[in-house]
């Protein structure tokens, strides 16, 4: 903090209403989103028509709560699905891709690494049609050739999983990289020389070294999964997650049940979310 | 007004919430002096010398400039430069326009910019290096483009904030050496706080010793060394041991004391007018007392003993002996001079030793009194 | 003996890196290029040309789309980091302790939710029977509901609004890592608050302002939700272009051509931001 530079009251005022303001246009949607979740009429918009729980609990038409939508529950189960195992991909993938980049020199590892980077600037839709059209002619390919059917190729809950992998990948390399460049190795040539092997060695001290960061990047993985909506577009077969059901709903005109599903989200993402950041605060 | 000093602080003072950091400080410079303030860390030597160059703004007090008050001057305003702690050199521009960045703020014509920057680049002796990277300069020339960039605006005072602390020591002894020197070329006045005493002895005109938000003394480095004003100063400038003894009497200018275990000790009173019955502090230099393999070398000395070798701390020149006094069981701390007379020296071994009454200072006790 | 050891555990830990970039980046890239230049002529005839692309050029809703699209992702650039840049500055260095903390946090959250949920918000604050029409109406600001949907201003609300994390946090970051004693060190030798913001803040924070506006760059130019939602049936997004050809009209070979003009521009504009500001790939996206 610059204690130093004296500046002007008017200034230093003006400068808090801005930060104020922003905070305010940071919260506004969401809080938005919250309250009208609890509006005790059909459609999430003014007037106020007084207080009600019936958006999450209520069983009887037009107020059907979440807790009784079955399209909503079976896409909230879909999304947890894929989340589970693109994180568990991801995961893997990430601390071998760590490993490889921190502890190994070879040719062609900066070309890699580029290319280990480029999924955070492809765009997400790009991602999507991309391995769409490519799956699909892998599948029209083996299909022609075998006779066989190959319905995992086609659009549907593979295809997203492998689709969202294929950039929260690059996250979770980055995450745990990190967390693997501040190890020290001479912890490990210490097991080493009090007679470890070199796996054990691995699993007895550099994993659960890495053990918060794999966290926080699994943590931070199922957040992505959760939220993703562009790549997952491109590739959802019938069994739609969450996000693409919501869109669904949003385009034929929304009833608060949105605004509860919303409000739900966002008190699992901030739970998540306060648990990724105590993984990585304790990893430092 | 040739007399005028540079800088000058009335009764300045400043408080953090209700925490004191400097009490009513009053000192001046004159010009072309080398003023470096000393003292522990957290003794309110940096938020001191934020005030002069602007930063923080005194609670109390007055700060003048060459006999104005540059109290309401903003810092950018401020005829006093500043050459920071880790020198605050500009990672994203050159040499050059590092050092000419003042001289761009004040609206020079980019020629003379030009010429003044290699006019004070060669002076420190970094001639022609005006197109390379900061980064490529060694520590000890970074030190010396923080100084020109300084220097190259004239100001009145050149504030340092202890910049030779990032430095290794080979290095530092060198750049204390050669600051003086670019201090006596430039003839500005220097202002310089440190906590290392050797920095502040060698290079200063005039020395402040800090304490707690006030200066304990003000002196050149003889002063302080030889003639320690408070306790504080005592045990902070120089080595010095420290013991504990009842004032008896005074008998021509020398007090006569006597410590806890019954051994008398002769010493001077530094000038706090004590008076007998008090519990006094008696200080004396480790360089002060003589050692003797023979009793009667030293058997003139005024206060005497004899010693068991504890420890021996060979440092060269600078070797150390740590001896229990066997009268006492004190234990103390002496220069072990690499005269060839002591290296046979073995611990365990017992010598005799000595020092003058006038070499040792005499001080109220403050009972819990700070120092080394 | 221990060298096919480590050889093996090194090319263990090649194999999925491999698979991964082959099966899900390289290879599907390169098909979808392959599928863009594929003209169909008959039922299940394809000749190799550029046909795809020379539709898009003789089009003129095409390319419309297309640099209105660019166009605006760089406005909502631009406006993100004029709007960012402050808030970064005052989080990093005008706060500290648990108030820096908290107000970092502050920029975090709206992003844990979904951009769907965000986005939801917004239709509900802006349409004509929204939240803001009817403060406006109760204040008497306005005689009757005011549509602020569905027009480029909401969709530019909602962009800058969904990318404002990817601004804030590499922004933070690189102020953070300012010393404040450089910025003092400024002051001192004579400089104004702008002179120091010019010289000293934004030389060092251009690292993070390069890959903050490259990052939000890509996300405005990617979009597809906000678009779609905020900026209704007309929004003349891309990505909606892309979407169409793609599940609509199932027409692949002219939504792949469009896919590769999209990731073309994109990566343009990634590469002609890197040399400017002479950043490295590597370097940039570490700061995200």
């Amino acid at each position: 903090m610059i204690t130093g530079i004296p500046q002007s009251g008017a200034f230093r005022w003006t400068y808090r209403a801005y930060v104020t303001l922003f905070f305010v246009y940071l919260a506004l949607p969401l809080v938005t989103v919250c309250v009208f979740a609890f509006n005790d009429s059909v459609f999430p918009s003014l007037p106020w028509e007084g207080f009600t729980w019936a958006w999450f609990f209520g069983d009887e038409a037009p107020y059907i709560g979440v807790f009784h939508e079955r399209p909503i529950l079976r896409s909230i189960v879909t999304s947890g699905v894929v989340a589970f195992w693109v994180a568990l991909l991801a995961v893997f993938v990430g601390t071998c891709n760590a490993f490889l980049f921190v502890r190994h020199e070879f040719r062609g590892k900066g070309f890699l690494y580029i290319l280990m980077l480029l999924p955070l600037i492809i765009p997400g839709i790009i991602l999507g049609i991309s391995i769409l059209v490519f799956s699909s002619s892998v599948a029209n390919f083996l299909e022609d050739a075998t006779g066989l059917w190959f319905d995992g190729l086609r659009p549907g809950l593979i295809l997203v999983v492998l689709g969202q992998f294929s950039f929260i990948t690059t996250f979770a390399t980055l995450v745990i990289s990190a967390r693997l460049q501040k190890f020290d190795p001479s912890l490990e040539e210490a097991a080493l020389n009090l007679g470890a092997t070199r796996w054990g060695a691995v699993r007895a001290v550099t994993l659960p070294f890495l053990f918060p960061a794999m966290a926080a990047a699994g943590v931070v993985a199922v957040l992505m999964s959760f939220e993703n909506f562009n790549t997952t577009l491109m590739l959802v077969g019938s069994d739609a997650p969450l996000t693409i059901t919501m869109f669904d709903r949003l385009k034929l005109g929304s009833t608060p049940v949105l605004n509860a599903v919303s409000l739900l989200l966002m008190v699992v993402s901030a739970l998540l979310g306060l648990a990724s950041l105590l993984l990585q605060k304790r990893s430092d | 007004m040739p007399n005028t000093p540079d800088l000058e602080c009335r009764a300045i003072s400043k408080s953090f919430d209700d925490f004191k950091a400097v009490k009513d400080v009053s000192f001046s410079v004159p010009q072309g002096t080398f003023f470096s303030i000393l003292g522990p860390s957290g003794c309110g030597k940096t938020t001191l010398l934020r005030m002069i160059a602007g930063f923080q703004k005194p609670t109390g007090g007055d700060l003048l400039i060459k006999g104005n008050s540059v109290l309401e001057v903003p810092p950018n305003k401020r005829p006093v430069s500043m050459v920071f702690q880790h020198l605050a050199l500009f990672p994203m521009m050159n040499i050059g326009a590092n050092v000419g960045f003042g001289l761009r703020q004040r609206g020079v014509n980019k020629t003379d910019i030009k010429k003044q920057v290699e006019r004070v680049l060669e002076r420190v002796g970094l001639g022609g290096v005006a197109d390379r990277p900061v980064s490529s300069l060694s520590g000890g020339q970074k030190q010396r483009v923080a100084i020109a960039r300084c220097m190259v605006l004239e100001p009145d005072v050149l504030l340092l904030d202890e910049p030779l602390g990032a430095l290794d020591l080979k290095l530092r002894e060198h750049m204390k050496i050669e600051l003086k020197q670019l201090q006596s070329e430039f003839n500005t006045t220097f202002v310089y706080i440190t906590h290392d005493q050797s920095e502040a002895l060698v290079m200063s005109d005039q020395i402040a010793v800090m304490n707690h938000g006030v200066f304990e003394q003000v002196g050149t480095a003889k002063e302080l060394y030889y003639e320690p004003a408070t306790a504080f100063v005592a045990g902070f400038v120089g080595e010095a041991n420290r013991l504990r003894a009842t004032f008896k009497s005074a008998e021509g200018g020398l007090l006569q004391m006597v410590t806890p275990e019954g051994r008398a000790l002769g010493g001077v009173d530094a000038g706090q007018g004590l008076s007998p019955g008090e519990t006094v502090e008696v200080f004396v230099r480790p360089e002060a007392v003589r050692l003797s393999r023979n009793a009667a070398d030293v058997a003139q000395m005024g206060n005497t003993g004899q010693g068991r070798v504890e420890n021996i701390l060979f440092n060269g020149a600078n070797s150390q002996l740590i001896l229990r006094d066997q009268a006492t069981g004190a234990e103390m701390n002496m220069a072990l001079p690499q005269t060839g007379e002591f290296r046979d020296l073995e611990r365990g071994a017992e010598i005799a030793f000595g020092w003058d009454p006038q070499q040792t200072r005499v001080y109220r006790s403050k009972g819990n009194a700070h120092g080394k | 003996m221990a060298n096919d050891r480590a050889k093996l555990t090194f090319w263990l830990l090649l194999a999925p890196l491999m698979i991964w970039l082959l099966t899900l980046i390289v290879l599907p890239h390169l098909g979808m290029f392959l599928v863009s230049l594929r003209e169909k002529v008959g039922v299940r005839e394809y000749e190799t040309s550029f046909a795809n692309y020379a539709v898009f050029f003789n089009e003129p809703l095409y390319w419309n789309t297309f640099a209105r699209t660019a166009y605006m992702s760089v406005t909502a650039t631009a406006l993100t980091l004029f709007i960012g840049f402050p808030i970064a500055y005052y989080i990093a260095k005008l706060t500290r302790g648990r108030t820096k903390t908290t107000l970092f946090l502050m920029c975090l959250i709206p992003f844990w939710v979904s951009e769907l949920v965000r986005t939801f918000g917004w239709m509900i604050l802006l349409r004509e029977t929204g939240v803001i029409s009817n403060v406006l109406q109760y204040l008497g600001l306005v005689g009757g509901p005011v549509e602020m949907l569905y027009n480029d201003a909401a969709i530019m609300t909602g962009l800058v609004y969904t990318s404002m994390l990817f601004m804030v946090v590499p922004l933070v970051t690189t102020l953070d890592s300012l010393d404040d004693s450089l910025i003092e060190a400024g002051y001192d030798l004579g400089a104004s608050g702008f002179a120091i913001l010019r010289e000293i803040v934004i030389p060092h924070a251009m690292p993070g302002i390069v890959s903050g506006c490259i990052v939000v760059f890509m996300l405005s130019l990617g979009n597809y939700l906000t678009p779609i939602l905020l900026g209704g049936k007309d929004s003349l997004w891309f990505t909606g272009l892309i979407y169409n050809q793609f599940i609509t009209r199932f027409n692949w070979e002219l939504g792949s051509a469009f896919g590769f003009l999209l990731l073309g521009l994109s990566s343009l504009i990634v590469f002609v931001g890197l040399k400017l500001s002479r950043q490295s790939l590597g370097k940039t996206m570490a700061q995200t």
